[in-house]
């Protein structure tokens, strides 16, 4: 009986090694192993065994039993892995086709800068001020130190509504009009994004653009503090290479006043195309504010100082993206929009 | 300004580079421009003399000349007609590189050698109107005493830099080179050699019989008038110094007279005016305002009518010259003027500047008067013209001058405190460390006590009026540069937006997120920007506010909407074939509160979207055409963004440029807050847009007003949903949310979500009907529903609609 186990082992261990399919399989599983299959058939002739051989018999049998199942087991992970192979072979796709597309919007350079440039004055601690674009005369020059006549104007060629009521000419007017609604509030830290306007159209110039305006009023305020914001500020905006360097210059509402030149972000200061070989490029206007200002603003400007500054966005737009004529900025053809 | 810098030299010890000199002028506040190498490309450029001339064998053009040019003498070949032997000429020798950009070589002319080129005006980079001796047919032919060997531009005198000032306006003082000295002394602590004449010396001069009379009428514009008679004038030519400086300084040589009043007004910036002394009426002199409508033929020969705002000079019964702005032709110095009256006056900056815009009349003149002079000065200058016009020969100069000097100018004394100066530039300078500061600029400095200077200012310097003033003067020479960095210390301040510019900027981000690309369009626009719209004559939108002085018409009117610019920028992109659009603006428009635009306009914040053509068709995505659904999708999304729940759209027939059947007003809070829709098909003709063309228009301050962000967790179901779906057929002209409101109306407690998912109008339904399709999912936040549950509600929902819309349900 023993040799009909090992012979049976043997040939259903042969058929399971040459089945076909996972359906030959169940078929053998079946044939040997079933109710009515060839390892029942021989167990049934137990009987005729003696007492003693009735165990062992009964042990091989079901060594037998878990062989044949796990060589079983062992055909069937075989067919289904390589049924999954074969699927996973046949569902290969084109990975360079392009992928699904989305509709994406663009934002306006100008106002990307812009965002920006609030971000990195509000970092450091800076709210933001609005004030009208129509503005008066008041506004945008008397209280700004520019009286009727002052040469100044004629730095400014302006648009008028009428005698008294103008585009405002830059983001200044903001300066007087914050600090009327602020006072005695310290310290005043705001900056003044917003479209501004002059009487000139070519391709450095357009007759609307953008400026923006940065405010700061306190006790023991001083131009190092001006060097200092304006340096973070180039840093942010430009890498963090950036040196900055102050030169005198004039404006009615500062005092002393200086131009802002940026270390040349092409070539890091050596000299390009870009800089005209300086090294320097010319980025804002700013200042101390003048004491009249102050005052007309209604600050106490024996005790207290401040500093402003002034910047073109289009400007920092063109350094930022390599810009060259500004009449890009306001054709809005979207072939040029869509690379911002 | 043009400062030449040998002219400049001769006023200052300078023993700089003028680069770099220019560098350390602009880092001191005196900005120059550029530095300009007036002998640039001329280095390699002689004078040779034509020793020998001969035919080319091969040409009946050219010419073999033998130069001599000092040490060596070359064989050149020229096509030049003009040459003679024994002529003196320019010579380019090997290696130059003219200012055209021609570099000089050795070559072969048909096969004859030559080695260098002879050079005309043209290629030596000179205005030929400066040098009339230039015949223009040819090579310059230089005079026989030009010395031999000797490079070009010393011996033309254009060895020459020229510092361009940039000057701010508060610096016109230093439109006369001896201020520019002055400035360069300060800075560079050069030694001054001024002309006596800079400050203020009064000239002692043979006296004559004639005295003429100088009468000032109104002192508020004409603070100083001075006179001085020159006789026996004889017009001629200026010395060769003369003309190089006046050359240098960008200035034309005219005659000796004329180069005269010109170098004077270079040198110590003040403009003059030269009369014929002998057609004065009553040999006198009257400043005076001109009389309503009196005339004046102007040295341009053009006639101009004055008004009485506008200042002339008269003689005793007419005009003879807008002061300070251009002499009359009827006084104009000839060459048949025997005397001179010689003005040198001060008049009114913004009263000249008036008369010239006026009259559209700018001379140098009058941009210096504009910018204000010196009037402390002006007889010293006389003086200086008085030297001149003896040193040159030019006529005799009499005396005594006329001066007329109603209020002489005091010059004021300011006080510098030495904490002033150290809490505005964060130094910590002592008294000393100012006084030597501010010495070099040689005005009187007195210690009142300590830390408090008093400082005599000059004349000169009308510019310093304030203590301020004098900081950025310790500033600048102080320099910029050692100025330390800090930040500034004090209260800490938050920086952030405002609720409603934070909305701005969601608003932006929100719209660029579902495909659309921010435009920025002119604040103003033309006339032709509303009809082109068609907009109704009486629309709210016609009252425009006009700017009076525009650029040019189709910028002169602010806007009141943001649509014109939207469709005009959709048109131009269609015109560059970028047909499919999706773009929008955000930002002001403007309305006035008066006709007469007494106060300050309202400005009032919009956001406009537009669409036009498709999203592109790819290899797995059909093509998707921009339509209302697609903007009112947009629109929907951006209220997402901006937590705006209570909106609807009613429809809206009434704009004129609008789709009446396809155009709402968007209702936010019960108000309206804009509209969107379909774009009329006559303005999408009339600005050439091929496909459909939607566009929505909202008022920023509505929709910011309604906005909710506050986000709070509702429990996620833990119940199954049981979904079923309903088709119905209604009529065609029920809107949809008709229906859906009576679905939400009809199960308030159950019903979970209501989704259209089908419309469909056509062949396979009854004529005036559509068919439409919901799924409307059912669930309990309590218990599991049961299925009988549910049915029994989906058809008590079918039945409200039926007896609602007459809605029969599709099989």
């Amino acid at each position: 009986m023993q040799q009909e186990l090992f012979a049976l082992q043997q040939e259903a261990e042969q058929a399971i090694a040459q089945a076909p399919a996972l359906d030959t399989l169940n078929e053998l599983r079946i044939k040997y192993l079933g109710k009515k299959g060839a390892l029942t058939a021989i167990l049934r002739n137990m009987g005729s065994l003696s007492a003693e051989d009735r165990p062992k018999i009964g042990q091989i049998a079901n060594q037998v039993r878990d062989a044949l199942e796990a060589v079983l087991g062992e055909k069937e992970e075989q067919f289904k892995s390589s049924a999954k192979q074969s699927q996973l072979a046949s569902e290969v796709i084109d990975v360079t086709l392009p992928g699904r597309s989305f509709l994406l919007g663009h934002q306006h350079p100008l106002s990307k800068v812009q965002e920006e440039i609030e971000e990195i004055f509000m970092g450091m601690g800076f709210t933001i001020a609005e004030g009208p674009e129509i503005e008066s005369d008041y506004y945008n020059f008397e209280a700004l130190n520019i009286p009727k006549n002052h040469p100044a104007r004629d730095m400014q060629d302006s648009f008028y509504i009428t005698e008294e009521i103008l585009l405002r000419t830059h983001t200044s007017p903001v300066q007087v009009r914050t600090m009327e609604k602020l006072r005695p509030t310290l310290p005043v830290k705001i900056i003044c994004p917003g479209k501004v306007y002059r009487k000139d159209d070519d391709a450095t110039h357009s007759p609307m653009f953008h400026q923006v305006e940065g405010l700061v009023v306190d006790k023991g305020i001083s131009l190092p503090d001006l060097k200092g914001i304006l340096l973070e500020f180039a840093r942010q905006m430009f890498g963090p290479e950036r040196q900055i360097r102050l030169r005198p210059s004039f404006f009615p509402f500062t005092e002393p006043s200086a131009e802002v030149d940026v270390s040349c972000m092409m070539c890091g200061g050596k000299g390009c195309r870009l800089c005209k070989g300086s090294g320097w490029i010319e980025v804002l206007g700013s200042g101390m504010v003048h004491p009249k200002v102050l005052a007309m603003g209604g600050y106490d400007a024996e005790e207290l100082t401040g500093f402003a500054f002034g910047m073109g966005i289009e400007r920092i737009a063109m350094l930022k993206y390599g810009i060259d004529d500004m009449r890009y900025l306001f054709d809005n053809d979207l072939r040029f929009l869509k690379q911002f | 300004m043009r400062v030449a810098y040998k002219w400049l030299k001769d006023l200052v010890d300078i023993d700089l580079q003028p680069e770099v000199l220019g560098e350390q002028m602009t880092m001191a506040g005196i900005a120059v421009e550029n530095v300009e190498n007036m002998a640039k490309g001329l280095e390699r450029v002689v004078v040779g003399q034509v020793t020998s001339m001969e035919k080319h064998e091969d040409s009946n053009k050219l010419w073999v000349c033998q130069l001599n040019v000092g040490e060596e003498s070359y064989q050149i070949v020229t096509g030049a007609q003009n040459v003679n032997t024994g002529d003196k000429v320019p010579v380019a020798l090997e290696g130059a590189e003219l200012p055209n950009g021609l570099v000089i070589k050795p070559t072969k002319l048909r096969g004859v050698p030559s080695n260098g080129m002879l050079c005309s005006i043209g290629e030596l980079n000179l205005e030929p109107a400066d040098w009339p001796e230039d015949s223009g047919d040819g090579i310059l032919i230089l005079p026989s005493d030009a010395p031999i060997g000797v490079q070009i531009a010393a011996y033309l005198g254009i060895d020459e830099s020229v510092l361009e000032l940039e000057l701010y306006p508060n610096r016109a003082d230093c439109l006369g080179m001896v201020n520019v000295a002055r400035e360069v002394s300060a800075i560079t602590g050069g030694k001054l050699h001024l002309p006596k004449w800079a400050n203020g010396v009064n000239p002692e001069l043979k006296a004559s019989g004639v005295n003429p009379q100088v009468t000032i009428c109104d002192s508020q514009l004409c603070k100083r008038y001075a006179a001085l008679i020159i006789e026996n004038v004889q017009v001629g030519e200026s010395p060769t110094w003369l003309k190089q400086r006046l050359i240098a300084a960008g200035m034309r040589p005219v005659s000796n007279l004329v180069d005269i009043t010109n170098y004077v007004m270079l040198e110590l910036g003040q403009p003059l005016h030269a009369f014929d002394f002998d057609t004065l009426a009553g040999k006198e002199i009257i400043v005076r305002r001109a009389k309503q409508g009196e005339k004046i033929t102007t040295l341009d020969n053009v006639e101009r009518i004055l008004d009485e705002d506008m200042l002339v000079i008269a003689d005793r019964d007419v005009p003879v010259a807008i002061a300070g702005v251009m002499g009359g032709l009827a006084t104009e110095v000839t060459e048949s003027t025997k005397n001179i009256l010689m003005e040198s006056a001060h008049f009114d900056g913004t009263s000249i500047r008036k008369t010239s815009k006026k009259l559209g009349l700018r001379s140098e003149a009058s941009q210096r008067f504009e910018k204000g002079v010196n009037a402390a000065n002006l007889v010293s200058v006389l003086g200086r013209v008085a030297e001149l016009v003896e040193q040159l020969g030019v006529g005799t100069p009499v005396g005594p001058i006329a001066d007329n000097y109603p209020e002489p100018i005091i010059p004021i004394n300011l006080e510098l405190r030495t904490t002033k100066v150290n809490q505005i530039l964060g130094l910590t300078l002592s008294d000393t460390e100012i006084e030597q500061v501010l010495a070099p600029l040689g005005f009187g400095l007195n210690w009142l006590e300590p830390g408090k200077l008093q400082i005599k200012i000059p004349t000169y310097r009308a510019d310093l009026t304030s203590e301020v003033d004098l900081i950025e003067e310790v500033a600048r020479l102080y320099g910029f540069d050692k100025i330390p960095t800090s930040l500034p210390s004090g209260h800490t301040t938050l920086g952030k937006r405002t609720a409603e510019q934070e909305l701005k900027v969601k608003a932006r981000k929100a719209l660029v997120n579902s495909g659309f690309s921010e435009v920025l369009t002119y604040s103003f626009t033309g006339a032709r920007a509303l009809d082109r719209i068609r907009l109704a004559a009486d629309h709210p939108w016609r009252e425009q506010i006009r700017i009076f002085n525009p650029l040019r018409d189709e910028l002169s009117l602010m806007r009141t909407t943001l649509v014109p610019g939207l469709l005009e920028t959709a048109g131009k992109n269609v015109a560059r074939r970028n047909l499919d659009i999706a773009i929008f603006e955000q930002g002001y428009v403007y309305l006035p509160k008066d006709k007469q635009i007494n106060s300050l306009p309202n400005e009032v914040y919009k956001i406009s979207g537009l669409v036009s053509g498709n999203q592109l068709k790819t290899w797995n995505q059909p093509q998707v055409s921009m339509d209302f659904y697609y903007l009112k999708g947009a629109l929907e999304y951006l209220f997402e963004q901006l937590g705006v729940k209570n909106y609807s759209l009613i429809p809206n027939r009434e704009l004129s440029f609008m789709h009446p059947g396809r155009t709402a007003n968007v209702i936010i809070r019960g108000k309206t807050a804009g509209f969107i829709g379909e774009v009329h098909p006559d303005v999408m003709e009339e600005y050439r847009l091929p496909a459909r063309t939607c566009i929505f228009e909202l008022e920023g301050a509505q929709v910011f007003a309604a906005s909710d962000l506050k986000l709070k967790m509702v429990p996620v179901p833990r119940f199954p949903a049981i979904t079923r779906d309903m088709a119905l057929l209604v009529d065609e002209e029920v809107p949809i949310e008709k229906v859906y409101r009576a679905i939400r109306k009809a199960e308030k407690e159950l019903l979970r979500d209501v989704r259209l998912f089908d419309l469909y109008q056509g062949a396979q339904v009854p004529a005036g009907k559509k068919s439409v399709a919901f799924s409307l999912v059912y669930q309990s936040a309590e218990r599991t529903l049961t299925d009988e549950e549910v049915i029994k509600l989906h058809d008590s929902i079918k039945k409200v609609l039926d007896r609602e819309f007459g809605a029969e349900l599709r099989k």
